[in-house]
C-alpha cells in the first residue's frame, strides 16, 4: 500500500517537475541577459520588435519575425522559402518551446541575423523572450 | 534428405540475391558494373538524430549520399549564407555533422545511386544543389513543370519527399514515387 502511494505521488509530481524545469530555462536566460546589460525587460517592447519590419538586400526585401512565425504566437508558422511547417512559438500551446537554452540561443543567432541583418542585443533577446513566454514574472 | 534440403536452401538464397540484380534499374549511363554497386540500391538512409535536428528544421532532411564530399565541405563552409538563410552551428555540432556528411557522402558510399551521382559530376565541380547534378537532371528530364514547379503540393525539385515517399530512408526507386495530383510515375 505504501509503495502504491509513493508511486502515485511521483507520477502526480511529473508534470510539476517538468513545469519547474521549463521556467528554469527562461529564468536562467533572463538572469544571464540581465547580467550582460539588459535593463527592465518588457514583453510589450518584445511584441513591438516581433512585428517590426527590417529592410534586407536580395530575396525577401522586407523581413520580420512574423514573416515565418505569423503575428500569432499560438499559430503554426511556415518557412517563407521552403514552406516547411514551423510549430507555434508559444509554450502555452507548444510546451517544448523555451525548454533548452542551447536551442533558444541557436535560433536567436540564426534568425536575428536573417531578419535584422545582425545579432540581437541582450536587451532585444530579453524582451522577446518575455513576449514569447507570455510572462512578466522575471 | 538433409543434403537435399541444404542444396535447396543454397539455390533459394542465390536466387534471392541474383533476382533483384537481374531486374534492377539498368541505367548504366554513369555506372560500370563494379562489384560494390550490386550490393544495394538507393543512397544511405538518414540515421543521425543530430543531423535531423539541425539540418531538417527549415527544409526536408537531404540524405548525405546525394552529394559528394567536396560539395558538403563547401556547404558547411558557408552556413552563414545558406541559400540566403543563416544556418550557423556551434563548433561541436559543426564537427559532428561534417563528419557524418563526409562519411556518408555520394563518393564515399557503396550505394548504387550515390555512386552514379558522384560519377556524373565533373572532377572540378562541387554543386551545392542536388538538383544541379547531371545525374539528377538526367533522371528528371521527362518531368513536366505542371507536376513540380506549377504543382502547389510540390513547388520545387528541392522538396524530394513530396513525390519520393521514401526519400528519408534513401529510396528513390520508381515504385516509391507518388506525384501529388498525378499518382504513380512510370518511366
Amino acid at each position: 500500500m505504501k509503495m502504491h502511494i509513493i508511486i502515485l505521488t511521483s507520477l502526480a509530481m511529473l508534470p510539476i517537475n517538468s513545469a519547474i524545469s521549463d521556467s528554469a530555462t527562461i529564468e536562467n536566460l533572463m538572469q544571464s541577459y540581465k547580467a550582460n546589460g539588459a535593463v527592465s525587460p518588457s514583453a510589450e517592447q518584445g511584441k513591438r520588435l516581433w512585428g517590426k519590419t527590417f529592410k534586407a538586400k536580395g530575396a525577401f526585401a522586407e523581413r520580420s519575425c512574423t514573416t515565418c512565425h505569423t503575428d500569432d504566437l499560438t499559430a503554426t508558422g511556415k518557412h517563407v522559402k521552403t514552406s516547411k511547417v514551423i510549430k507555434p512559438m508559444s509554450p502555452s500551446v507548444n510546451p517544448e518551446r523555451l525548454t533548452k537554452t542551447r536551442k533558444v540561443e541557436k535560433w536567436f543567432k540564426r534568425n536575428c541575423k536573417w531578419t535584422l541583418g545582425r545579432e540581437c542585443s541582450v536587451q532585444e533577446k530579453a524582451d522577446i523572450l518575455l513576449y514569447i513566454a507570455n510572462t512578466t514574472s522575471f | 534428405m538433409k543434403s537435399t534440403l541444404a542444396i535447396s536452401a543454397i539455390i533459394f538464397t542465390v536466387g534471392l540475391v541474383t533476382v533483384p540484380l537481374v531486374f534492377s534499374d539498368n541505367d548504366f549511363r554513369w555506372g560500370g558494373l563494379e562489384e560494390y554497386e550490386q550490393k544495394s540500391t538507393g543512397v544511405p538512409g538518414i540515421n543521425n538524430p543530430l543531423y535531423k535536428e539541425e539540418c531538417a528544421s527549415c527544409h526536408i532532411a537531404y540524405a548525405p549520399g546525394l552529394l559528394p564530399a567536396r560539395s558538403w565541405e563547401k556547404m558547411m563552409s558557408g552556413l552563414d549564407d545558406h541559400f540566403g538563410d543563416n544556418a550557423e552551428l556551434d563548433a561541436d555540432t559543426y564537427r559532428e555533422i561534417s563528419a557524418y556528411l563526409l562519411k556518408n557522402s555520394a563518393d564515399k558510399s557503396d550505394y548504387r545511386r550515390s555512386r552514379k551521382i558522384a560519377r556524373s559530376i565533373k572532377a572540378g565541380d562541387a554543386p551545392l544543389r542536388i538538383s544541379e547534378t547531371p545525374y539528377f537532371k538526367h533522371e528528371h528530364d521527362e518531368i513536366p513543370n505542371r507536376m513540380v514547379s506549377e504543382n502547389t503540393k510540390v513547388m520545387s525539385f528541392s522538396n524530394c519527399n513530396a513525390c519520393h515517399i521514401k526519400a528519408e530512408q534513401g529510396s528513390f526507386n520508381e515504385h516509391d514515387i507518388r506525384i501529388p495530383g498525378y499518382g504513380r510515375w512510370d518511366d
